[in-house]
């Protein structure tokens, strides 16, 4: 692919393309959009699957993955799938799917890997413990003007401001 | 009126296509946004370029007009919409613990996987990371359960209950904020092009 890739869109045309996808979820499901949920789910399936009789004794994975009777069919099993879809549709018609690495001018593509994965676990640990992530509590609780979902949304960017300078190596 | 009742309207298959469609126009929204490189994502919190302020709270003021408009013309019932509820602690330092991940990893779990659906390594290698993150809670929360059940444990709790005032009230609130949070990031924006003389960060 040799055209240029199209500009991002206006940010705050974007919100609003956004925020529109996101009442039209409250329409016609009754709830908001998510992401952090179905990576919960594949993750303890997976485990289950890999360790039955681990599973079995473990509460989270019990009320996660073994209780319910086939628990991918879930809704946000089937929104992250469409989620992968639709970000790669758009990425064809901008002209930006190609293999690579976005990484800061610092570091090597090796490096911003191990940064990745390690800020991903952490992410990962985070959204569990909050309940949600950035679509789940900050936009969907933000738009119902949920109490915790405010407080959560500060805190992310809090706590992403707190060690922003120290990781500057990282982006800048 | 609405929200509908899916499963008697489309039954269960309808429905999981309907939520398929609305993830693809969600991740469509993120990738047209941006979303998929992670040094948009990380360029806010070295106050660069705040699209994801903008995006995000733009969003959010968008979707939360039209659902107190449609409640106010009787087309939204709002009272049986899913309202997150409030865990506060948990809450807060998950969102720390978030947040630290965010600006290490560079994307949060929707852009990863819009990053990894247009084959950028680093959105793979931070979804790759979400499953040990949520594994490793999956393994820990025993640990902490009465933290995680109970601590500032207020159920379903809306800022307009919290301050006794009326959703109207908190949504006219909420824009000013917005606004004003974007005049400040356009300053920041311009303060920075200026100074590092429109060379790109």
């Amino acid at each position: 692919m040799k055209r240029a890739a199209w500009k991002y869109m206006n940010p705050y045309l974007a919100g609003v393309f956004l925020g529109v996808v996101l009442f039209g979820s409250f329409l016609v499901f009754g709830h908001g959009l998510g992401a952090s949920g179905g990576v919960a789910l594949l993750a303890g399936s997976a485990e289950a699957a890999l360790l039955p009789g681990h599973a079995a004794q473990n509460a989270y994975l019990v009320n996660l993955v073994e209780s319910p009777p086939s628990p991918l069919d879930n809704w946000i099993v089937w929104e992250i799938l469409g989620v992968v879809l639709g970000g790669l549709a758009s990425g064809l018609l901008a002209g930006r799917v190609r293999p690579e690495t976005y990484h800061g001018p610092r570091i090597t593509p090796r490096a911003r890997w191990a940064y990745a994965l390690l800020g991903g676990s952490i992410a990962g640990f985070g959204v569990r413990l909050a309940r949600g992530c950035t679509s789940s509590q900050a936009l969907s609780g933000g738009a119902v003007l949920s109490a915790g979902s405010w407080a959560f949304m500060f805190a992310v960017f809090a706590g992403a401001y707190l060690v922003a300078y120290f990781v500057r190596r990282l982006w800048t | 009126m609405f929200p509908l009742d899916l499963d008697a309207s489309v039954g269960h298959l309808g429905a999981n296509a309907l939520y398929v469609l609305a993830g693809f126009l969600f991740g469509f929204a993120l990738e047209q946004a941006g979303f998929g490189n992670s040094k948009n994502l990380a360029a806010q919190f070295y106050l660069r370029d705040m699209r994801v302020l903008k995006v995000m709270f733009t969003a959010i003021v968008t979707a939360m007009l039209l659902l107190v408009g449609g409640d106010a013309l009787g087309l939204v019932r709002s009272e049986v919409l899913f309202v997150n509820p409030t865990h506060l602690w948990p809450g807060i330092v998950g969102g720390l613990v978030f947040g630290v991940g965010f600006v290490v990893g560079g994307y949060c779990p929707g852009t990863a996987l819009v990053s990894l659906a247009t084959l950028k390594a680093d959105g793979l290698f931070f979804v790759l990371g979400l499953f040990v993150g949520v594994t490793a809670f999956g393994e820990s929360v025993g640990l902490f359960q009465a933290f995680f059940d109970a601590s500032g444990n207020y159920g379903e709790l809306t800022l307009p209950a919290l301050l006794g005032v009326s959703p109207g009230l908190v949504a006219f609130g909420v824009v000013a904020m917005a606004l004003a949070m974007f005049f400040v990031a356009e300053r920041v924006e311009a303060h920075f092009a200026a100074r590092d003389g429109g060379k790109p960060c």
